[in-house]
Order: C-alpha cells, then sequence, then structure tokens
C-alpha cells in the first residue's frame, strides 16, 4: 500500500500519541479557535501558539522533515488565497497575519491527525453524539479511501504497460474511463462490503 | 476553494456552520428515513471514490493540471441528499487527516461545496435534463450543472473572504469567480466524460434502462448484471423520489447562505429604472410612496452597519418571498400531488 501519506505517524509510540484521543481533539481544535479569533497586534501569542506546537511535534517524535515536506505543500493554497488581501489598503499586515495563522492551524491540525488515530476520533464523535450514518460513512471511507487511492494507481498502471501515451486529445477521454471505472468497481465493492457486514452481524 | 483557517472570521465562521450543519443534519436524516440499510456502505465507498478521483490529475492549458470535484457527478449518480453526505464527509476527512481546509472554516467550505456545490447544482442539472429523454442530453446537462455549480459556489465563497474582511469584495469577487468561469469548464468536461464512460459499461447508473438506446453504443455486462449496479440504480432512484421536504431545506439554507454572505456586496449604483428616474428627473416624485415600505431601500431599519443591515433584508425578503411561493403553490397545486409530496414516505 502505497497511499498512507496522510496519517503515516498516527500509530507511532510517544507521551504524546498515549494521551486521550478526546482531549487531543478539544485541546487542538479550541487551539485553533483562539488563533483564528486573535486580534491583530499581537504577535506574543501567536509566538507562544508556536511554541507550544514546537514542543508538542518534539515530544511526538514525528520526523521534522515529514512536517515540513507537508506543511510545504499545503502553503500554496495558503498563500494563493492570502494575495488577494494584498490589494486592498493596508493589505501587507493582514497578509502576514493571514500566512501566520493559517500556518499555525496547519501544524496544529496535521499534529492532531499524526498522533491520533483516525478511528479513536471517531470514537469520540460518536460520544458527543453525531449520528451513526454520518460516521458511519466517515469509518468506510477512511478503510477504502487508500484501497481506492491504490485500485487507481493499478489501473493506471495497466493503461501504461499496454503502451499508453499521453496525447492530448485523449489524455481526458482515458482519464475519465479511469474514473468512471473507479465509480463502477467501487458501488460493486460496497455491495460485497455490505453482505460482509450483515455476515458480522451489523445492524 | 478549499478556505484554510484565518481566513473566515468568528462571525463567519459561526453562521456558515449553523447553516452547514442544517443542512448535513437534514441530509442524514432523509438518508436515514429512505435509504434502504444496504446502500448505506455505497456512502462511505462513493466518498472514498470522489477523494482517490481527485488525485487523478489531468493536463490543462499552460502546463497546469486539473482535478475533478465531484459535487455534481455525485449528485447525478446518487441524488442530492447522497451528495451533500458524501461531499461533506470528504471535506471532513480532508481537513481532519490532511489539513486541507480549515477546521474554523469547515462550516464555509462545507456550505460552499456541499450545499451550494452539490445540492444547487443538482437542482440545476433537474431542470435541464428535463427538457429532453435522452442519455446524451443527460451527459450534457451533468456537465453544464458541474460548470454552474462550481461557478456559484465560488462566488458563495468570494463572499464569505469578503464578509471576514479577507479581502475587498470586487478583488475577491473578480479572482474567484474569473477563474472559476474557466475551473468550471474543465470540471464540466470531466462530468460530462465520466458519465459518458459510465454509461458505456453501466449504462442503468446512469440514466434508468429506458434511456439506453440514444446517444451511446451501449455495452450490456455480460453475465449476471451487478448487484453493485443495482445498488447505485436504487440509489439513484431513491434520490430521485427526494421528499420535497429536504430539497425545500437544502434551497432555504442556500438563499439565505447567499443572501448574507453575496447581497450586501451586490452593486451599490441605482438600477436601471432608478437610474432612468435620476436622468430624467423624475426621481422627487418617488419620494412618497402611497404605503410606507417595511424594509426601505433593501436596508433593515435599526441596524447601524450598512452591510448588516443588507444583509437581514436580504434573510428576511427571502424568507417573505419564500412563505408567498409556497402559499402559492399549495392554494395551486391540486391537492392530491400537494399531500403526497409533502408526506414523509
Amino acid at each position: 500500500m502505497q497511499a498512507d501519506f496522510l496519517d503515516r505517524y498516527s500509530r507511532l509510540d510517544s507521551p504524546v500519541h498515549r494521551l486521550p484521543a478526546g482531549g487531543k481533539l478539544t485541546v487542538a481544535v479550541s487551539l485553533m479557535v483562539l488563533t483564528v479569533a486573535l486580534p491583530p497586534g499581537r504577535a506574543m501569542a501567536l509566538g507562544a501558539v508556536a511554541a507550544l506546537l514546537a514542543v508538542t511535534a518534539a515530544a511526538s517524535r514525528i520526523p521534522w522533515r515529514f512536517l515540513l515536506r507537508r506543511m510545504l505543500w499545503l502553503e500554496p493554497f495558503v498563500v494563493g488565497v492570502a494575495l488577494l488581501s494584498l490589494l486592498q489598503p493596508g493589505g501587507g499586515r493582514v497578509f502576514l497575519l493571514l500566512v501566520a495563522k493559517s500556518s499555525l492551524c496547519l501544524l496544529a491540525m496535521l499534529l492532531l491527525a499524526n498522533t491520533t488515530p483516525f478511528a479513536e476520533l471517531l470514537r469520540v464523535l460518536r460520544t458527543l453524539r453525531v449520528p451513526a450514518l454520518l460516521l458511519t460513512t466517515l469509518g468506510l471511507m477512511y478503510r477504502y479511501l487508500f484501497v481506492l487511492v491504490d485500485e487507481a494507481q493499478r489501473m493506471r498502471r495497466a493503461r501504461a504497460s499496454r503502451t499508453f501515451v499521453e496525447r492530448r486529445r485523449w489524455t481526458w477521454w482515458t482519464t475519465a474511463t479511469v474514473i468512471g471505472q473507479l465509480f463502477v468497481r467501487a458501488s460493486e465493492r460496497a455491495e460485497r462490503i455490505y453482505a460482509a457486514m450483515c455476515a458480522r452481524g451489523w445492524s | 476553494m478549499h478556505i484554510p483557517d484565518g481566513f473566515v472570521d468568528p462571525a463567519t465562521a459561526t453562521v456558515t456552520g449553523v447553516l452547514a450543519a442544517a443542512g448535513l443534519a437534514g441530509a442524514v436524516r432523509h438518508a436515514q428515513r429512505h435509504l434502504p440499510p444496504a446502500r448505506v456502505p455505497l456512502l462511505g465507498l462513493s466518498a472514498a471514490f470522489v477523494f482517490a478521483a481527485q488525485m487523478l490529475n489531468f493536463p490543462v492549458l499552460g502546463g497546469t493540471s486539473g482535478h475533478l470535484i465531484g459535487g455534481v457527478l455525485t449528485a447525478a449518480l446518487l441524488g442530492p441528499s447522497a451528495a451533500v453526505i458524501v461531499i461533506s464527509a470528504v471535506l471532513i476527512v480532508q481537513c481532519f487527516l490532511f489539513a486541507d481546509g480549515g477546521v474554523t472554516a469547515l462550516g464555509a467550505n462545507i456550505f460552499n461545496m456541499a450545499l451550494v456545490g452539490a445540492a444547487s447544482g443538482w437542482a440545476v442539472f433537474e431542470l435541464l435534463r428535463r427538457l429532453a429523454p435522452s442519455l446524451t442530453w443527460r451527459v450534457v446537462s451533468a456537465g453544464v450543472a458541474a460548470w454552474a455549480s462550481t461557478v456559484l459556489a465560488s462566488i458563495a465563497c468570494a463572499g464569505e473572504l469578503a464578509a471576514s474582511g479577507t479581502a475587498a469584495w470586487s478583488a475577491v469577487l473578480g479572482a474567484m469567480a474569473g477563474v472559476h468561469v474557466l475551473i468550471g469548464v474543465g470540471e464540466g468536461l470531466i462530468t460530462a466524460l465520466v458519465l459518458a464512460a459510465i454509461a458505456k459499461v453501466r449504462p442503468e447508473l446512469v440514466g434508468g434502462t429506458a434511456l439506453q438506446q440514444r446517444g451511446f453504443d451501449v455495452v450490456m455486462p455480460t453475465g449476471a448484471p451487478s448487484a453493485g449496479a443495482g445498488a447505485v440504480a436504487h440509489a439513484a432512484s431513491a434520490g430521485n423520489r427526494e421528499s420535497a421536504k429536504s430539497l425545500v431545506l437544502y434551497g432555504l439554507l442556500i438563499s439565505a447562505g447567499l443572501a448574507l454572505f453575496v447581497a450586501p456586496f451586490a452593486s451599490p449604483w441605482p438600477d436601471g429604472l432608478d437610474r432612468t428616474a435620476q436622468t430624467l428627473g423624475f426621481e422627487d416624485k418617488a419620494r412618497e410612496p402611497a404605503m410606507p415600505a417595511p424594509i426601505p431601500d433593501y436596508r433593515m431599519p435599526g441596524i447601524p452597519s450598512e452591510g448588516l443591515a443588507t444583509a437581514v433584508a436580504g434573510v428576511a425578503g427571502t424568507a417573505a418571498v419564500f412563505a408567498l411561493a409556497w402559499m402559492a403553490a399549495r392554494a395551486l397545486a391540486p391537492r392530491g400531488r400537494v399531500a403526497s409530496s409533502g408526506a414523509p414516505r
């Protein structure tokens, strides 16, 4: 399986990983809300949030390079939207503030995702009375996400091995065929999963 | 179009959060009542499918690449309520696992992409596809609806960013809508192509068996009819039988959101009639209306902030027009049909 890039380190063992999931979720979300709601001109507070996150990251034993690479991967989206704020009077300060707040929230989210298995988060959500149908959907999505991403990769490889050449005129149609086939296979898999769920006593 | 953390202010985040939660709760409620248990796994698998499909890039002009968004595709295959759940699940997982789209902006993202994107895109698709019964037309309708939904969602997104004070409305509208008019063409094309590709192998998933002879050289599945195909066809027919209540809910939530976030930024210049009146000099004659209007000049009296006053006036106006339309529909529709579409099934 190649597609474990999302939360590769969520099953490590460290003091941060051993903390209860509910507590981590509460702290992370309130930290992010606080960061976003912070009025401009409180650089000290932003610095404190950054220091707290840095200590957590060090304690979690997640490789720095992984966190940095994921941050850099997502940063273009942040900067892209933030560029729009430069087009108004006094936009420079707004731009810097937006990028700083957003990057801190990104880091907080990456730390949460990589120190807490997703199933644990779903368990917390269940105690918060989130509807079962939504939790089943989220759980199945997480479980089969990696399977379907791998399946898409296999179809691409199969197509490449049949000497498919990336020609402009046909690329869109072949990509559409792969996506369409992926949906047909996903729907057939859903049927098999339902039979398996019933066999294990799901109701 | 995923808004990161820090770009929507607390007020906007709260309002969009409430709208998104109401829409998602309505969709879940509807699915719990009307979706057969055998189709429940299909929701999760469709969400995983949308996520995986978004990772397949295809080349666009000038060396850039794009990917499917998938709101209208899901809605056309599964119906609007299922699509709202599926797209919301995709956004929640992207937010919590991938840090793509902020936690504080999750409500805004669900409102823009699941409610405005999928549900209103589905409405455009439904209106268009009724014009002609062929499968080709159905595929084309989905493509056009995908374009419209992309542009609409980007306008809603621009309104939220402007209301948060992140960027000036004129700049953000031009940038977002301008770019998404083009992105929408790609989304429309790829949506139509994917539906055409599915129709080639499993026409019943896209258009129902009565439509399969027209437009495409249909390859019938060999052997026993696929169970998975049955699941999707069933979910789609459940979607087409959407109870009026859930559709009314999405419509109300979307209009309320647009009234709140887009209406305050609508053009401040006088409209055609006002302009003519000014030019010809009969503007003064309009000073004394025969009856005092409850909300003069689209601004709620008694609210100091001009933008907020327009927003509240917009919501009040939406609610009033909705109530009038609802009463008119009840009065004008034949009795039997109102009863059957209004009653829970």
